[in-house]
């Protein structure tokens, strides 16, 4: 039995496997199938800080190894949320961590301020990088400039510790990590979806009723793998790899190619428990490969 | 209600057609309690196209012999799948999902059941369950054609059949809400599952003739169990996920323009 206690800044995980915002709810939709608390840590539903209704139908495109989806961010806004679910979850012996999305600056400063006071919330995922939206979202994760200005205006009024989530959909993901981590991020999470497009040849319509939307599951591992690999030589801070993780092999690949920790996301739709599987199958690993500690493997790829 | 993710065993594969298969599943656990409108979560393996899980609605429940039939519609290569696998073969499933459809509380309240082409699947669990408690059940099936109705002798276990085709093939010619039946009679609860269309013009006229009316929607699934967001559509409260607020609604909780 290998060591599977991690750390990101702060952020003390009992284990590096977490489930990625968006795919998991707000855990508890997960808890008649497994004790939700052996996960290292629940980044929950996007926030924002007034309720949003999201797109219209459809929704959601299957494609060959993936999903595209363009929710658009469907929530009940902070208030609810610190009212109405956060009691409900507080108690979860896990790290819950909220992801924070918005149109402007000061909607991101606003329910960043909101969350500061939650005892059990010690942490939140700053997304600068939802595609679903029309304000906001990606545009502030796609310039240097932009995202650094967000993540500095987060940074001055939250204190807990501050992920950013970061965008695919750019020419070098590195730059932008760089400028947030200059900002005073203390970590960063990538990669959200890559912007994507599905079509009813029958009908000449697009799928989507947004005609774009986000593209994730296993189509998209060897980018994000290779995003994350890249992130991680360029930025002192650790690093959290996201994106089309199915098994722990995948969950393994991330970490030896730099990331402190993983979340697993779209996997939940096919198998519900497989983050539980995922932190077996690591313990094995290192068990197998003789490493006392997971945090050994950690961008421990040989080149 | 508790949410199980079973390993089930494909006990027959009855092939109703190219198109159709009836899978009859079975567990050496009792099932868990299952309600009438409620579906299940299927995985499929080795499929280099299907990646989701398909939703697919609980057909019938016979705890007696410990039976789940689901009824599979072959329309991609997921559906494909499953509709070949084989007896014996163990299907990976996620149940039960969803809300039910809701009984009335007078007994000789007047129920139609109507259905269109697949979407008669949760019906006759829906007929056998109203039948238990004493209800009189009338089912409407409609279909493209005589090919496509499916399971009629089944139905008629549970009530009377009446049968529309768009070719005339069997029953009347024409669309379920054309059939001689709803011109001569008057129904007070009218149950409805299948193409949106379709249940478009039943809620019209359940609407017109005062009748309480609740459809079962189809929408496109990820997750089944509230967690994706994906499957939302438009109600009086807003965008409310189809898989965990549904896939019942009365007509009166949609924003259906009827």
């Amino acid at each position: 039995m290998a060591n599977l206690n991690i750390k990101i800044g702060r952020l003390q995980l009992k284990n590096p496997v977490m489930t990625a915002s968006g795919t998991f709810g707000y855990g508890t939709e997960y808890s008649d199938f497994m004790d939700i608390s052996r996960i290292g840590g629940i980044f929950v539903k996007g926030t924002t800080i007034r309720e949003r209704q999201g797109n219209p139908y459809p929704r959601m495109a299957e494609t060959p190894s993936g999903m595209l989806n363009a929710v658009g961010l469907q929530n009940k806004g902070v208030d609810y949320f610190i009212d109405s679910i956060y009691p409900t979850i507080k108690d979860i012996d896990t790290n819950i961590i909220v992801n924070v999305s918005g149109s402007t600056l000061e909607d991101y400063i606003e329910t960043a301020e909101k969350l500061n006071s939650l005892d059990r919330i010690p942490a939140i995922e700053l997304n600068i990088s939802c595609p679903n939206v029309k304000e906001g979202g990606m545009a502030f994760g796609t310039s240097c400039i932009s995202a650094a200005q967000v993540v500095k205006s987060v940074r001055r009024v939250y204190k807990n510790e501050l992920i950013v989530k970061l965008s695919p959909n750019v020419t070098d993901i590195s730059e932008i990590a760089l400028a947030v981590e200059a900002e005073g991020a203390d970590s960063v999470s990538l990669i959200n979806t890559l912007l994507g497009m599905a079509i009813n040849a029958e009908k000449r319509i697009p799928i989507l009723s947004t005609v774009t939307g986000g593209l994730s599951g296993p189509a998209v591992k060897p980018i994000a793998l290779r995003m994350v690999w890249q992130v991680a030589n360029a930025v002192k801070i650790p690093v959290i790899g996201l994106g089309g993780i199915m098994n722990a092999a995948d969950a393994i690949e991330f970490m030896l190619a730099g990331a402190t920790a993983i979340q697993i996301g779209t996997a939940n739709f096919i198998d519900p428990t497989v983050s539980l599987k995922v932190i077996d199958g690591i313990n094995d690993y290192c068990d197998r490969h003789g490493y006392k500690s997971v945090s050994e493997i950690i961008g421990a790829l040989e080149i | 209600m508790k949410k199980f993710i079973l390993d089930l065993i494909l006990k027959e594969n009855r092939k109703l057609s190219n198109q159709y298969a009836l899978l009859i599943l079975t567990s050496p656990d009792k099932l868990p309690e299952i309600l009438p409108g409620q579906f299940a979560e299927v995985r499929v393996d080795g499929s280099s196209t299907t990646f989701l899980r398909r939703p697919i609605s609980i057909h019938y429940v016979d705890y007696e012999t410990n039976e789940l039939w689901l009824l599979i519609q072959v329309i991609g290569d997921g559906t494909k799948r499953l509709a070949d696998l084989r007896e014996g073969e163990l299907v990976n499933i996620i149940l039960p999902l969803g809300n039910s459809f809701n009984e009335p509380v007078d007994k000789n309240s007047k129920l139609l059941l109507v259905g269109g082409g697949c979407g008669v699947a949760p019906l006759l669990y829906l007929g056998a369950h109203f039948k238990n408690k004493g209800f009189d059940v009338n089912f409407l099936l409609g279909a493209r054609s005589e090919l496509d109705i499916l399971q009629k002798s089944e139905y008629q276990k549970f009530g009377k059949v009446y049968i529309t085709t768009e070719d005339g093939s069997m029953g009347e010619r024409g669309f379920v809400t054309q059939h001689s039946l709803l011109k001569d009679s008057n129904f007070d609860y009218i149950y409805t599952c299948g193409p949106t269309p379709m249940m478009k013009a039943v809620a019209s006229y359940a609407a017109k003739t005062m009748a309480n009316c609740e459809v079962s929607l189809e929408n496109t699934m990820a997750c089944g169990i509230g967690a994706c967001l994906c499957c939302v559509t438009d109600t009086t409260d807003g965008h409310v996920c189809v898989c965990t607020e549904g896939p019942v609604f009365n007509i009166t909780k949609l924003k259906w323009q009827i």
